[in-house]
């Protein structure tokens, strides 16, 4: 039993000692029996107060080690790790989580959240008291790694994982890569368009010996854990042969009867059942859209290439990590919202398509547009509805666009109803360009935003505008660009699949926004891009060369230092009954002879630490350590206590 | 500490660290509050409890022990419904051994993001633990 514990209590600023009495939990503690020293800290992560750990730990002999602060999910790993550097075995630290489980989750409740905390430490000194020093278990990891997402932040990841010489599966829902990026002509800040960066990307990947790409391919099925995660992926046929006629496939699309509304141009356009985006797009070849498609075979009049008879498929991966860039979708405006229904009211994503169609005059719905109002904050920021958050890009896309307009079009008026431009960084010089074409800012505060409506054939935008000291402002405007944010995907059924946490945002959430920003609380899972929260490409790219990283430094090994969390056989009382071989899902267990009686024993390479045996065995002789009888019932007794 | 003149009930969760533990942890994220008398112990997989852990919460003077199931969520195999119910059902048993009200003991699935479903069964469940120690 551990005699010299030593017992940190984070305040993590204010974040556990604002609801819980920090000072009455470090008195509460000191003076167990086994507890050397009991302190608290502002920060137990910060630099300095490891290092004090650290030295304590050498200095003071202890012989265990409790930090009482934010989930183990965040800062386990640095615990164990200042346990090591101290020179104690890591097993013999404990964390205690008196952040998440008690002062937010009693926030409410300051007494109660304190009494808890007091217990929550007093149960992690018991458990510690019990521990005892283990080595990790080597375990093989797959050196492959599955990239969900061929858009900008997938592709660049999965680029940088296969220089590095990992094999990537790079898994894509659509039948062509490229995602959101490829509907933008122009890209703020740089001199190449999104098409031209799709090409980019797809050109390095597509010639890598270490990518093998899957477009129209989804993961419906993710089993194993972390270096070993076998996924079922399925791949719905694209309906054309692989080498193909292009001028058939044209003569295919030209034919074809069924026009359907172009989800590519945000429904401004019409398309047909077999199609491709625009012409320079990846894949090259078309595909046939099955859920439109009326099977007429006016197509396989006039092309060899269309080859109905391909069938559904589904293939088993084993990779190492799986990291997720799914991306996002823009917000979809309600009806009536800022004049949504209104024939010139467009998002600001229609917008940027159809200054693309259009050369020499903007044009829309056959008149004319001269005078453009935008409305930011749309589907952002929001007051009522469910997206508080800000949506960071569209403030500078905007900006950019209307000085685009300026630049192609004569005799433009942009007016901006805006709630405080956030152009944050060098992007306020886009601010200023805009600003010195003549652009008009008027603003409002959040709960008192403009209002369009349209009267005698023309649409009015009007607000009271706080940068002319509250003075009623109308503009007549040819068209209203709603400036419309990011949202998560509609359809988030991977995230289901992978079990990756959302946050409060419906985005998916990473461990720590700033100390673990790409990982989640599934092992070996990352995330990157616009699933994790809105981005602009560079941010998105960013955190994509980070996930790369993190998932690499998961399988680049070839092998993984796993928990030596596993079942061990009591030889005095086991009696063999077969129960725990019979629970044992990876088979592990096995009868042996041993001093004349047989006995159960466990493979220890084999052994997950699942702890599926303890509870069938009858005479209780498999314990787990970390979970032995007398650790959890420690606990127990002191959680108990009143 | 009480309610409504009541001592308020303690409840001791068996969660799972990989599964359960990341929804409770996001409740605590979310604010999402529930009784500060519900304790928490981290378990690899929920079918891992021992009925003799959960007898000596009882006898330790616990009023219900949750049991923050994977469900089909396990990391370690689809058997782990079946073989947490079987352990939850053989606790039955005993407890009713014991004469001890076998609605103390109760289980539930809670995957990584199910969050307002561990408050929802934290609050029911505390109200039904108030109930019977009025009657």
């Amino acid at each position: 039993m551990k005699s010299k514990i030593g017992v940190y209590i984070c305040h993590c600023g204010g974040n556990i000692s604002d609801y819980v009495d920090v000072n009455k939990v470090r008195e509460s503690v000191k003076e167990i029996q086994g507890v050397e020293i009991s302190i608290d800290t502002m920060f137990a992560c910060a630099d300095s107060s490891q290092k004090q750990i650290a030295e304590d730990i050498a200095n003071k002999k202890l012989d265990a080690l409790v930090v009482a602060s934010c989930s183990p999910k965040l800062h386990y790993p640095t615990f164990s790790a200042v346990a090591e550097r101290g020179g104690l075995n890591k097993y013999n630290y404990v964390h205690a989580n008196i952040r998440e489980q008690v002062s937010w989750a009693h926030s409410d409740n300051k007494e109660g959240a304190t009494e808890k905390a007091i217990k929550v430490v007093k149960s992690a000194i018991a458990r510690v008291k019990e521990s005892v020093p283990l080595e990790p278990i080597e375990v093989k990891a797959q050196k492959s790694i599955a990239v969900l997402g061929a858009g900008v932040a997938g592709m660049r990841a999965a680029k940088e994982l296969a220089d590095l010489g990992i094999q990537v599966y790079l898994i894509e829902r659509e039948h062509f890569v490229g995602g959101r990026i490829s509907q933008l002509d122009f890209l703020c800040g740089a001199d190449i368009t999104g098409k031209e960066l799709v090409t980019q990307l797809y050109e390095k990947i597509h010639k890598h010996p270490n990518v093998t790409l899957f477009t129209g391919a989804e993961v419906i099925e993710k089993g194993g854990s972390i270096g070993n995660f076998k996924v079922k992926v399925k791949i719905t046929p694209r309906y054309i042969k692989d080498e193909c006629n292009p001028e058939q496939l044209q003569k295919a699309i030209d034919v074809c009867p069924v026009e359907v509304e172009d989800d590519f141009n945000f429904n401004i356009t019409k398309r047909k059942a077999i199609y491709r985006n625009y012409d320079s797009e990846y894949p090259h070849f078309p595909t046939i859209d099955s859920k439109n498609c009326t099977r007429c075979g006016e197509c396989e009049k006039v092309c060899s290439s269309i080859d109905f008879t391909q069938k559904e498929e589904i293939i088993d991966l084993t990779v190492g990590s799986i990291l997720a860039a799914t991306g996002f979708d823009p917000y979809q405006p309600k009806e009536n919202e800022f004049g949504w229904g209104i024939e010139n009211v467009v998002t600001l994503p229609q917008f940027r398509r159809i200054i693309n169609m259009c050369d020499n005059k903007l044009i829309y719905k056959g008149k004319e547009i001269k005078d453009i109002a935008y409305i930011y904050c749309v589907g952002s920021r929001q007051v009522e509805g469910d997206n508080k958050y800000c949506s960071r890009y569209c403030c500078t896309a905007t900006l950019y666009t209307s000085i685009l307009t300026h630049k192609k079009y004569k005799g433009i008026h942009s007016f901006h109803f805006n709630r405080g431009i956030r152009t944050y960084g060098k992007q306020e010089v886009i601010y200023d360009e805009a600003s010195r074409l003549g652009d008009i800012f008027l603003q409002s505060y959040e709960y008192d935003p403009p209002v369009v409506t349209k009267v005698n054939g023309k649409t009015n935008v009007k607000i009271e505008d706080l940068l002319t000291g509250g003075k009623e402002i109308e503009v007549n405007a040819d068209l209203v660009v709603l400036v419309t944010g990011m949202e998560p995907r509609n359809d988030c059924s991977i995230g289901d699949v992978l079990k990756i946490p959302k946050g409060r945002d419906r985005f998916y959430n990473e461990i720590h926004m700033k100390l673990r920003p790409v990982e989640t609380v599934i092992d070996g899972v990352t995330i990157a891009g616009a699933c994790q929260g809105p981005k602009n490409i560079m941010e998105s790219m960013n955190s994509a060369l980070s996930a790369a990283a993190k998932s690499y430094s998961i399988v680049n090994k070839g092998e993984l230092a796993l928990e030596p969390i596993i079942a061990k056989v009591d030889k005095d009382t086991c009696v063999w009954c077969g129960k725990c071989a019979e629970a044992c899902p990876f088979d592990a267990i096995t009868k042996v002879n041993a001093n004349g009686k047989e006995i159960a024993e466990i493979n220890a390479s084999v052994c997950k630490g699942c702890g599926m045996c303890l509870p069938v065995c009858e005479s209780d002789s498999i314990d787990m350590d970390g979970f032995t009888n007398t650790e959890i019932e420690s606990m127990i007794n002191v959680l108990a206590e009143n | 500490m009480n309610l409504n003149g009541i001592d308020l009930p303690k409840i001791l969760v068996f969660s799972t660290e990989k599964i359960s533990d990341p929804a409770v942890d996001m409740a605590g994220l979310l604010k999402l509050h529930y009784p500060p008398r519900v304790y928490t112990i981290p378990i690899p997989c929920s079918s891992a409890v021992k009925p003799r852990w959960i007898l000596k919460a009882f006898e330790q003077g616990f009023d219900g022990v949750f049991i923050a199931a994977d469900g089909t969520d396990c990391p370690y195999g689809e058997s782990c419904t079946d073989k947490t119910g079987a352990i939850v059902q053989r606790t039955h048993n005993m407890l009713k051994e014991q004469g001890i009200d076998t609605a103390r003991l109760r289980m539930a699935a809670i995957c990584s993001v199910c969050s307002e479903a561990f408050v929802k069964q934290m609050k029911n469940f505390t109200e039904y633990l108030v109930k019977q120690k009025t009657t």
